[in-house]
């Protein structure tokens, strides 16, 4: 299973260069950079580590290209992605995201279902990978 | 072009003496008036009929659409008579219309309204004066309402969309691509389990939103309950296959708002995170319905099915970014806007402008994308336009470069009509979208590069290579019906 979230998981992974490019993009336009992680993917998981705080104002793309390095070598087997983000009024959000580092087995969900009255089903979508706990914070 | 006779009578007694007046006489047609800043100001495009003097017929719509009758009413004078009545203050000449043209005369009409006129947060009221008598009115033989500028206080008097392109990103966990969509076909017909089975093909495959039709409802073939059901059951699948929140616009338009509430709370109870309506509910019903979907949390999605009616003729009607900047008060998350290139009406400068009614926070006068006033739209929220009708994967970096990110995009036919199936085709639509980002992002003019972004694209993607191979030759190239008619000179409003 291949989780598509983020804005280029249907493209081959990106190179270092690649993710430079995408970096220098969100320089140009004024927007903080900011590395996070994760071992539980769920699409609800709103809040993945930071790793770090987000950069704010960054002049130079290889800051955050040496970060990534260092998160990966840190949580090699975890999800990580870059995210761009706009303070503009009437934007401040995220206004990109995507991922760059993917454990090398992903385990996928198992939907279940509770079948309730009448034909109502009540889903959840359950990660496998908590199935194996590991400290959230720290790479096992 | 005022004359003795019918210049604006400012004598009381002479104003009320009873009879008939012409709409100058009695104040409609004010040259001098300079309008407020919480003043309405309409612009309409005028065609008079034979013989009738642009003023008066200028003059004309602005009584008919705020105090006047026919006659003479010595009512008025109960009243603050000269705050009620609209003012004419502007009359342009069309381009390229009248004398020496294929065209008759036809006049832009400046009118400005006094806030008093308008009950708070109702679009309802709203449309009853500026659209209600006016446009059966004899003497004019068309009319249309081009643009309109809404006074900051009134913004402020609407919760507008329920969502909002922030929050539903945020919801979504989608940034900083256009979202990607496809309508369900056959559009009537399908049993409810079978229709399931192309949301979910649809939405494993790469889509993050499918879509009932706008004429979906409660059928003999499907009921709603039934639709409801297997939809939700394809979304929780599909999400679970790929990691990601999926959502399919269950249409809950229906006979009576009873029913539509009934519905929008099956949606709810089943997890949906997106509801849908037709524009041809009407404005009570729409604002009913997004004041429900805001205590839900649901995102709203607006299908302005029937606007062709009364929105495509250039003379007669109302321009569809005045329905826009309307439904972003009422309050409405999703907006079909038009594609520029697919198969239904649409210059592409002129939508533009309706997406920017949608997207701004502060939209400027621009009038060659149809936009004559300045608009402040005091913080409200955005309106996520959908680009929905005869699109396919070969036009991916037109349309990129056409609407940037905040858009969905809608393969309806260029997702469930590709050779190698329903997944092959979001597949393929979703690797052409995210391809053209990336390449954007990099610095690559994807208007001339596209199709060669494509087609390296598609040189890791079979499906997109079948995609663009099967629909190299499609293209709607129609003239447009309704494109901008301005004068080049700059006038401030």
């Amino acid at each position: 299973m291949h989780i598509t979230q983020g804005q280029f998981s249907f493209l081959p992974p990106l190179t270092d260069d690649e993710i430079r490019a995408q970096v220098d993009y969100a320089i140009s336009k004024g927007w903080a950079l900011s590395i996070e992680w994760t071992h539980d993917p769920h699409p609800r998981n709103v809040y993945w580590e930071m790793w770090g705080h987000p950069m704010f104002e960054i002049k130079d793309g290889a800051a955050i290209i040496f970060d990534l390095a260092a998160c990966r070598k840190a949580c090699p087997n975890a999800y990580i992605k870059i995210n761009a983000f706009d303070n503009t009024r009437g934007v401040e959000s995220m206004v990109m995201s995507y991922i760059v580092n993917r454990p090398d087995i992903e385990p996928g969900f198992h939907l279940i279902r509770q079948e309730a009255a009448g034909r109502m089903v009540r889903y959840t979508t359950k990660p496998y990978s908590t199935d194996f706990p590991v400290d959230t914070k720290q790479e096992s | 072009m005022n004359t003795q006779s019918d210049a604006r009578i400012t004598d009381t007694k002479e104003r009320y003496k009873g009879g008939v007046l012409k709409y100058k006489q009695m104040g409609y047609w004010r040259p001098d008036y300079e309008p407020k800043d919480t003043d309405f100001i309409c612009l309409f495009r005028i065609t008079p009929q034979e013989g009738v003097d642009p003023e008066e017929a200028a003059a004309a719509v602005a009584g008919e659409s705020s105090t006047a009758t026919w006659t003479v009413v010595w009512t008025d004078l109960l009243t603050a008579h000269e705050d009620y009545q609209a003012k004419a203050y502007r009359l342009d000449t069309v381009p390229n219309t009248g004398a020496g043209t294929d065209t008759e005369a036809q006049y832009f009409a400046y009118i400005a309204y006094d806030i008093a006129l308008f009950e708070e947060g109702s679009i309802a009221n709203v449309t009853a004066s500026l659209i209600g008598n006016v446009f059966s009115f004899k003497p004019l033989k068309a009319a249309r309402l081009e643009d309109i500028r809404i006074p900051t206080a009134y913004v402020k008097t609407f919760k507008g969309p329920p969502t909002g392109i922030i929050v539903e990103r945020e919801r979504l966990d989608k940034y900083g691509r256009p979202l990607l969509g496809a309508t369900m076909k056959p559009k009537l017909g399908l049993s409810g389990k079978n229709y399931g089975r192309v949301v979910y093909e649809g939405l494993s495959g790469g889509l993050d939103f499918t879509k009932d039709d706008e004429n979906i409802n409660s059928q003999p073939f499907m009921h709603w309950r039934d639709r409801f059901l297997f939809c939700m059951e394809a979304v929780n699948k599909a999400q679970a296959n790929t990691g990601e929140i999926k959502g399919h616009y269950l249409n809950i338009t229906a006979a009576t708002m009873e029913d539509m509430y009934e519905r929008a709370e099956f949606a709810r109870d089943l997890g949906s995170n997106i509801i849908m309506v037709d524009l041809v509910i009407g404005w009570t019903a729409i604002q009913s319905i997004s004041r429900w979907s805001r205590e839900n949390d649901m995102i709203l999605h607006m299908h302005r099915a029937g606007h062709g009616t009364y929105t495509r003729q250039k003379n007669h009607g109302v321009s569809f970014r005045v329905i826009a900047k309307w439904l972003r008060l009422a309050g409405v998350d999703h907006l079909h806007a038009g594609t520029a290139v697919g198969k239904l009406e649409g210059d592409p400068m002129t939508v533009q402008g309706y997406y920017n009614v949608c997207r701004d926070s502060v939209t400027k006068q621009d009038l060659a994308r149809g936009i004559f006033f300045d608009q402040d739209w005091a913080d409200l929220n955005k309106v996520m336009p959908v680009a929905s009708g005869g699109i396919h994967a070969g036009q991916i970096h037109q349309l990129l470069h056409l609407f940037g990110d905040d858009v969905v995009l809608q393969f309806g036919g260029g997702t469930i009509g590709h050779p190698a199936g329903i997944q092959a085709g979001a597949i393929a639509n979703r690797v052409g979208i995210e391809a053209m980002v990336k390449a954007r992002n990099e610095g690559k003019d994807i208007l001339n590069e596209g199709p060669d972004i494509l087609r390296t694209a598609a040189k890791g993607c079979k499906p997109l290579e079948q995609a663009l191979e099967i629909w190299k030759d499609v293209s709607f190239n129609y003239t447009s019906t309704d494109t901008p008619d301005f004068v080049t000179t700059p006038t401030a409003t």
